[in-house]
């Protein structure tokens, strides 16, 4: 009898392992919190797009930090590896080289798992799956869907756990995680850039400067309070529902804004301006200076 | 200090891949820390006048304990791992964190000139993690002009070198605009991160306050000038120096000659000619290199300035006018 991994079912194929996803069900989950940057997801994408002539999936090792409730993805590369009907060869050479190198550059990460694109679970991911085990504690298995299959790109994460009767058959299963998304400060402004990459007709968009830029934020900004102010619209209207914690939201944003009295505040922004536009002027002397300097050495 | 590209040179453009932003950033968000510059090498391809930026691997950070670590087996090491994943292996140029906008040093120019003899068309990216912490990313690519390359070349980095060449401060980088380019599937990752985190958007961009990054840039503005002033009051001694020998030098031949005058109406042999220039050896030139990397860092300095006051005073006028609303 065959086993068909399954999203719903379980089947075994006795005596030897297999596999098989366990239902996707929407409780807590046992186990460790993944929480992803998005470098990884980028890496595994690119590294998808790059793959080999036939090869319908790519696999490589997941670099990170394990904390005592969560593990923390920071880093990935991909590993060569051949997959057929009945047999796959993963370049472990390579995987151990790659670790080294990395480990130069970032002491602090371990191999704490490995990746796969593709939506199922196959077989082959056991023995992979077992291989990790040996190089790491307990090894997180993440997958991408980058082929789309339902549309969207799924991303999920699964730990193994045995499952069966002791002593009799044993099996895998894969559990599935929680997966969250965390970012450092300077990688959220970059990702933000980023998506705004994918407005742009080409898909390519330069850097912009200085006041350009705020007033791009001043715009996005005045976009967020249109929005509001449609929904208070509605809501006045009596369209829509008046919910009590979105008011208590916009009292706190109205009340967000100091009450000064005109003159201090007069003498607040005049003292600012004061401020910067004396370093402004200093800059360009300065400027205007070294550029005498120059002629008057070149003469 | 910067240009825009001239026409003859051979990149106009810079494209690169969100991946590589993103991996730059993470590199120094979790091995920079304060003044250290964290560096790395960048990989891509040139196709026409675009240098496309595909790949980049961060660079370990030099430790004192590292006697035995080689840099170029490292690069290779990396280089050929990455071939066998079909990433670009090509070596285009190198990237740099910076502390405030302060990365006009030899060190610098050196690899960049290494850089640039070695592959035409080498860019190095600086990187500005605090201007990016600030709500934009600051990404700017440089490269040598043609005019440095030569001088470099030559290592001719006397004053009269750099008069010849017609050097200024503002010919020595040229930046080269950026554009950053995203793959399809990269896109629906960004659609599915959206999505998915519940990340808010933090409007640093805003912030109204100013006055720490103003005061740490002034900080380095003046130790930057003074730096110069003493460079400058180097040359001026030198050049009293050259001036004073001068003078000391026409007296000298002055006395031999009327010495000499007096001699034949005398009759006796007049006295040999001496090598005056082994007798007033001239003084050494300062090194004008030096100045000149400083000219160019303070111009930077400034211009880094200029752009921040003026965001910020765009930002006091949005405040004014809001509490102008409210009153």
């Amino acid at each position: 009898m065959r086993a068909q991994p399954n999203g719903s079912q379980l089947n075994f194929r006795t005596p030897s392992r297999t596999a098989a996803p366990a239902p996707d069900l929407k409780m807590a989950v046992h186990g460790p919190v993944v929480k992803i940057h998005p470098v990884v997801l980028a890496s595994i994408a690119d590294s998808y797009e790059r793959r080999n002539e036939g090869a319908s999936r790519v696999i490589g090792t997941l670099l990170g930090t394990v904390d005592k409730h969560s593990v923390e993805v920071t880093n990935c590369f991909s590993v060569p590896h051949n997959e057929s009907e009945d047999e796959v060869a993963v370049d472990m050479e390579f995987a151990k080289n790659m670790y080294e190198l990395h480990k130069k550059v970032s002491p602090t990460e371990v191999i704490i798992g490995w990746y796969a694109t593709g939506f199922d679970i196959t077989e082959h991911s056991v023995l992979i799956h077992e291989y990790y085990s040996r190089e790491a504690v307990n090894p997180i298995h993440l997958t991408v869907d980058t082929a789309l299959q339902s549309n969207k790109m799924n991303i999920r994460a699964y730990i193994s756990a045995q499952m069966g009767v002791p002593g009799k058959t044993v099996g895998v299963m894969f559990t599935p995680l929680t997966v969250k998304y965390i970012y450092y400060d300077t990688e959220r402004i970059g990702v933000g850039l980023l998506q705004r990459t994918r407005d742009a007709p080409n898909r390519a968009k330069g850097l912009t400067s200085d006041l350009c830029q705020v007033g791009g934020a001043a715009t996005r900004v005045q976009d967020m309070l249109t929005t509001v102010l449609a929904y208070i619209e509605e809501v006045l209207s009596g369209k829509v529902q008046a919910d009590n914690s979105v008011g208590r939201f916009l009292t706190d944003l109205v009340s967000k804004v100091p009450k000064i009295s005109a003159e201090d505040f007069e003498s607040m922004l005049n003292s600012n301006i004061n401020d910067l536009l004396m370093v402004t002027y200093l800059a360009n002397l300065t400027q205007a200076q070294i550029a005498l300097n120059e002629k008057l050495v070149i003469l | 200090m910067a240009s825009r590209a001239t026409l003859d040179s051979p990149v106009k453009q810079i494209q690169i891949e969100g991946l590589v932003v993103l991996k730059m950033i993470k590199h120094y968000q979790e091995e920079g820390q304060g003044t250290e510059v964290v560096q790395g090498v960048l990989l891509g391809l040139v196709v026409e006048d675009r240098l496309e930026i595909t790949n980049c691997f961060p660079f370990p950070q030099h430790t004192e304990d590292d006697a035995d670590f080689d840099e170029v087996q490292y690069q290779m090491e990396m280089m050929r791992s990455l071939r066998h994943v079909n990433i670009d292996h090509l070596h285009v140029g190198w990237y740099q964190s910076t502390y405030y906008g302060s990365f006009v040093s030899r060190a610098l120019l050196d690899s960049q000139f290494s850089y640039q003899h070695a592959i035409e068309e080498s860019v190095v990216l600086i990187y500005d993690p605090i201007k990016t912490a600030q709500g934009s990313l600051s990404l700017k690519a440089y490269r040598l002009t043609p005019k440095l390359m030569e001088i470099c070349k030559e290592k001719d980095f006397s004053a009269e070198g750099l008069k010849k060449a017609m050097i200024g401060f503002e010919h020595m980088f040229e930046e080269v605009p950026i554009v950053i380019k995203n793959s399809h599937l990269i896109n629906v990752l960004m659609w599915e991160l959206e999505e998915k985190s519940t990340v808010a958007d933090k409007h640093e961009l805003l912030n109204l306050s100013s006055s720490n990054h103003l005061e740490k840039s002034l900080q380095l503005l003046m130790d930057r000038v003074d730096d110069m002033s003493q460079d400058i009051v180097k040359y001026n001694t030198y050049s009293r120096n050259l001036s004073k020998q001068q003078q000391q030098k026409h007296q000298y031949t002055q006395r031999r000659q009327q010495e000499n005058a007096q001699r034949q109406t005398r009759g006796e042999p007049p006295l040999p000619e001496e090598d005056i220039s082994k007798m007033f050896k001239p003084p050494q030139p300062p090194p004008r290199m030096d100045t000149l990397l400083i000219a160019g860092q303070i111009n930077n300095y400034c211009q880094n300035v200029k752009e921040f006051t003026s965001q910020n005073l765009g930002k006091l006028f949005l405040a004014e006018a809001l509490q102008g609303h409210n009153s």
